[in-house]
């Protein structure tokens, strides 16, 4: 077996359509978790409306420099994760595999980054319920938020790692081809978390630092 | 030349069935799942009913009851009615039908049904550990606050059949899209590909809000995050709104596969192409995209925007005209027809007399004044079961009759399926058809003690369900009792034309020995060039399927 061919697996009987299936797949499954995040942005976006000061407030006791910082390497990974596909799809493996290795380690970076910035966001008492630091009405609110969507989309990053990091290895045993059409899919998916990113950025710490 | 062996025979042993990525084969995995969920579901409905015997307490506190209700609410809607036509019958055939070997993603297949193995497994425990109060909507701020009961252990039980629902709707659309046979276009689909396809979309897009919707109530109670919490500006009404969002589309994935089944088996029993093939596509896609629209009627009484609910009324009457059009044209198939009562023919007409009570009525619940009036009380009840029950679960046992011969290579008994068919349809008139009444004169839902005065309709209710137990069980033993008895199945023993009975009955592992190739429409029960009585040949009967 050369290592380019992808294998073929059932109910598939060509290359083409197999690697066509991978992505349709996967894009109806990026509609769905557009909805899924969707469905919670507008929950939020309603109880904003409702108490735009107290968000406001709120908004402007976020890390901003580790959000931005968290921006920055989220968008280069996505740039590193489309060149890993691209190239991958070539079967160029001197250049897919670093640029998959730099998707890991940019997603890495992130987490960790926001580990520590949830460490002290717990620690300054942002955490609702008693202690909670913030004394104007709905920053409570806002940070319930806070806490479920970059939850939510950090359980998607380490979903999204831990394939990435489980299809390369496979790569690197030898057990499954570079032109698998997994990579683009991964790719696709990787995608989605930065988008949904490029939300929750302005949302969560943009509101309420206008100084107006 | 020897033929290959069935799906069935192909592969001994339980790893060869639990591994298994065959979609016939998860198509039983499915079957086995749901009827044991059918029956812990159908077990809360008899002792509600039992209890409701008499207006004063009886067997069940106020708590137990209201625990009783959350079951049946919750196993029938999620683990039972969503996942039942697409993946028992659905999975089944999908790639039959198109003549395909599998669906697009095998393995997903199967993921899919472990999630939903899982989801159940976080169900069960919840009701092992004492169940759950908050009514099967789960609404704010009672299950967020105040139930005492395991609300987060149910609720991530419905989020991962959520996501089972996800991997089914995305592998049906992949699989309509990309593995139809050649010549098979879109407009030569039988109706029930296309009503599986909507109902996939509706799965997709629908089924994340009502993650969201529950995640959010998990990140409240599990948490103590203030989303949905009034003290701290929250809106309860919120969790209503992302809750309907899914919940009314849900409606559409239990009602719109049952349609498909419908379809198939008036065709085939009456000899005839489908009237109005065309209308009827548009008609299924109509209400799927319409189905998304119209979830403000369940709020009507709470305290919506009145500018809203006229809206919400609105689009509840317009979602109503595709309806209509498929009841007029399954009636415009019949008339002409040559008409013969095997058991699934009498299990859609059933359906479709229990399916037009139940859209009428949905009519007066979509006029604000008279919803005002019956909100919260039995006339809803009987609604929604009369679509759900007399329409979903009527046309599941038709289909399941129907491709019986196709599943196991084996005939059912016609005579005693004939008498389970009738005996379903009187027997759910009678359970529900009280209902519309008492809920009219005023008995509200969810209470297990009541004015003297609605002892008598809650007797008559009683009474049917006893009748209707015995026609859902009745045909689960001389189903399986077939399984060992029954006349092996010739390969088409209704004489129909989809493509699934062009294959052996079982058909083998690869569904097709050669791929098929379409080059008419569906239903063609007439083929030009040949002469009426050519071709009206009246379906074989058990009998001749025996010889």
């Amino acid at each position: 077996m050369t290592a380019t061919t992808p294998r073929l697996h059932e109910p598939w009987q060509g290359q083409r359509r197999q690697r066509y299936a991978a992505t349709v797949g996967m894009w109806l499954f990026l509609g769905s978790e557009a909805l899924l995040f969707g469905g919670m942005l507008v929950a939020f976006l309603l109880c904003r409306s409702l108490q735009p000061e107290g968000f406001a407030t709120a908004a402007a006791e976020t890390d901003i420099a580790i959000g931005t910082a968290n921006t920055l390497l989220l968008l280069t990974s996505s740039a590193a994760v489309a060149v890993g596909a691209e190239a991958a799809r070539q079967g160029l493996r001197r250049w897919a595999l670093p640029a998959l290795g730099a998707t890991l380690a940019l997603g890495l970076a992130f987490l960790v980054l926001k580990g520590f910035e949830w460490r002290s966001d717990i620690l300054g008492r942002l955490w609702p319920g008693p202690g909670f630091r913030l004394h104007a009405p709905g920053s409570e609110m806002f940070f319930a938020f806070y806490w479920a969507l970059t939850g939510l989309h950090a359980a998607h990053m380490v979903g999204g790692l831990g394939a990435i990091s489980w299809f390369t290895v496979e790569v690197l045993l030898g057990r499954r081809s570079l032109r698998s059409a997994a990579f683009e899919a991964m790719a696709l998916y990787w995608h989605l978390i930065d988008i949904v990113w490029v939300f929750l950025f302005p949302l969560l710490y943009l509101d309420g630092r206008s100084g107006a | 030349m020897s033929a290959p062996p069935s799906y069935l025979a192909d592969g001994q042993g339980i790893g060869s069935w639990l591994l298994t990525t065959d979609h016939k084969r998860i198509a039983l995995l499915y079957m086995a799942t749901l009827i044991a969920f059918f029956c812990i579901g159908g077990t809360a409905a008899a002792l509600i009913r039992l209890e409701l015997v008499t207006p004063g307490p009886m067997l069940f506190s106020d708590d137990t009851y209201n625990r009783l209700f959350t079951l049946h609410g919750t196993v029938m809607v999620w683990f039972f009615l969503v996942p039942s036509i697409p993946n028992t019958l659905g999975n089944f055939l999908l790639p039959l039908m198109i003549g395909a070997r599998d669906l697009a993603f095998p393995r997903l297949n199967l993921l899919s049904w472990y999630l939903f193995m899982g989801s159940g497994g976080l169900l069960v425990a919840s009701l092992l550990a004492g169940g759950v109060d908050t009514g099967w909507t789960f609404y704010t701020p009672f299950s967020t606050m105040y139930s005492n009961s395991y609300v987060l252990l149910a609720a991530l039980g419905v989020v991962l059949a959520g996501f089972s629902s996800i991997a089914t709707g995305v592998n049906f659309i992949a699989t309509v899209h990309l593995l139809r046979a050649p010549g098979l276009g879109w407009f030569r689909l039988p109706l029930m590909v296309w009503t599986l396809y909507a109902t996939s979309m509706v799965m997709v897009l629908a089924t994340p809000v009502l993650a969201a919707a529950l995640l959010l109530i998990v990140a409240e109670r599990g948490f103590g995050l203030p989303i949905f919490d009034p003290r701290h500006g929250g809106d309860p009404l919120l969790f209503q709104h992302l809750f309907w969002f899914y919940s009314h589309p849900a409606v559409y994935i239990m009602i719109l596969p049952s349609f498909g089944v419908v379809s198939e088996v008036i065709t085939c029993f009456s000899r005839r192409r489908i009237f109005g093939y065309s209308f009827m596509v548009y008609a299924i896609m109509w209400i799927t995209v319409m189905g998304f629209l119209v979830w403000g009627h369940h709020m009507f009484v709470s305290g919506q925007s009145l500018y809203a609910s006229l809206a919400f009324s609105f689009l509840s009457f317009v979602i109503a005209v595709p309806s209509a059009i498929k009841v007029f044209n399954w009636s415009f198939t019949l008339y002409r027809g040559q008409i013969s009562f095997e058991a699934p023919m009498l299990y859609a007409l059933g359906f479709i007399g229990l399916f037009t009570i139940g859209g009428l009525t949905g009519l007066s619940l979509a006029t604000i004044p008279i919803d005002v009036h019956v909100t919260d009380t039995y006339f809803v009840i009987a609604h929604f079961h009369f679509i759900m029950v007399g329409g979903a679960v009527t046309a599941l046992y038709g289909g399941l009759h129907f491709w019986w011969p196709k599943l196991t290579g084996r005939m059912y008994p016609e005579g005693a399926a004939r008498f389970c068919a009738i005996l379903m349809f009187f027997g759910f008139a009678f359970t529900f058809f009280p209902m519309f009444i008492m809920g009219f004169l005023g008995m509200p839902r969810r209470y297990h003690v009541y004015p003297p005065e609605f002892q008598i309709w809650h007797v008559m209710s009683s009474c049917g369900a006893l009748l209707l137990a015995g026609a859902y069980l009745l045909p689960m033993i001389y189903l399986t009792l077939s399984l060992f008895r029954g006349a092996r199945a010739v390969a088409d023993p209704w004489q129909a034309t989809g493509l699934e009975w062009r294959t052996a009955s079982p058909p083998p592992r690869e569904n097709f020995l050669k791929e098929p190739i379409v080059d008419e429409g569906p239903y063609r029960y007439h083929p030009e060039g040949q002469t009426h009585e050519g071709s009206a040949t009246p379906p074989q009967r058990q009998g001749e399927a025996r010889a």
